[in-house]
């Protein structure tokens, strides 16, 4: 029956736009949780669009007012680890390029600092990275964490934890191999770089 | 007479310089882990996303309200 109605669309509804207007808001923090989470640009753009129209078409579902930003990463997460299970050969494919980059990277004219902390997270188990992520960079409580990653506050305080300090030891000792480069340089340039930011910040 | 045995938190004298330095460490790479995420939220969002979802919004108008 509705294949008939004419050209000219209804208007939306109230609750869609302002549920629209809200969606339009958390796409770059969906796009940064996806990139934290694949590692690569173009996936993670994808992994994004999927995920905003999941959030899209279950609007119905969602409360005003609630923490949408919390339930849009929720979404997300979900989306990325169901299509992960479809393709995990690729996955692993992945994690093998992603070790010999660990290696090849060497370029002398990159931004170290921030390679270096990337290339750092990506030797981290996934669980305790998507935790750190959540909290230390996106702004979310532990409980609100725990909300996304569908486990208890405590554990996500724990694979915070056991993540910075598993972080902080690889940057120390440059837990890969980058040629030429004494051991603790990555976490020297990682805090020369943060007094920078930091002093930028206060201002 | 301050207080020796203060919760964990603050005083250096506790733990000493190593943990004092640790946990600049920590700031250091949590400053820089905000900073990491940060730069992908400030890029400018793909014209793809906004199209997607405006075909999306259209297409639920034209199925019209249940």
């Amino acid at each position: 029956m509705t294949a008939t109605s004419p050209a000219t669309p209804k208007p939306p509804s109230a609750d869609d736009k302002a549920f629209k207007a809200e969606l339009v808001t958390l796409i770059p923090h969906l796009r940064a949780f996806a990139r934290t989470l694949t590692g690569d640009p173009t996936a993670a753009d994808d992994l994004a669009q999927d995920a905003m129209m999941k959030a899209w078409d279950a609007r119905a579902s969602y409360q005003m007012g609630t923490n949408m930003k919390a339930w849009t990463f929720m979404i997300l997460r979900n989306q990325f680890y169901s299509e992960k299970r479809r393709s995990w050969r690729q996955s692993q494919l992945d994690q093998e390029a992603a070790e010999r980059t660990l290696v090849a990277v060497d370029d002398p004219e990159s931004p170290v600092a921030l390679d270096e902390l990337r290339l750092a997270l990506k030797t981290l188990p996934e669980e305790q990275r998507e935790a750190l992520i959540l909290v230390g960079a996106g702004g979310f409580a532990y409980e609100e964490a725990a909300e996304i990653c569908n486990c208890a506050v405590g554990t996500v305080k724990s694979r915070v934890s056991r993540a910075r300090k598993a972080l902080q030891a690889t940057l120390e000792k440059g837990g890969y191999a980058r040629d030429g480069r004494a051991a603790g340089d990555a976490m020297r340039s990682i805090l020369a770089a943060a007094d920078r930011l930091s002093s930028v910040r206060q201002d | 007479m301050t207080d020796q045995t203060s919760p964990p938190g603050k005083g250096a004298s506790e733990g000493g310089p190593g943990l004092e330095e640790a946990r600049l460490r920590q700031q250091a790479i949590g400053v820089k882990l905000r900073h990491m995420f940060d730069q992908v939220v400030n890029e400018p969002v793909p014209d793809e996303f906004l199209d997607i979802l405006r075909r999306a919004d259209e297409g639920a108008a034209k199925k019209g309200g249940a």
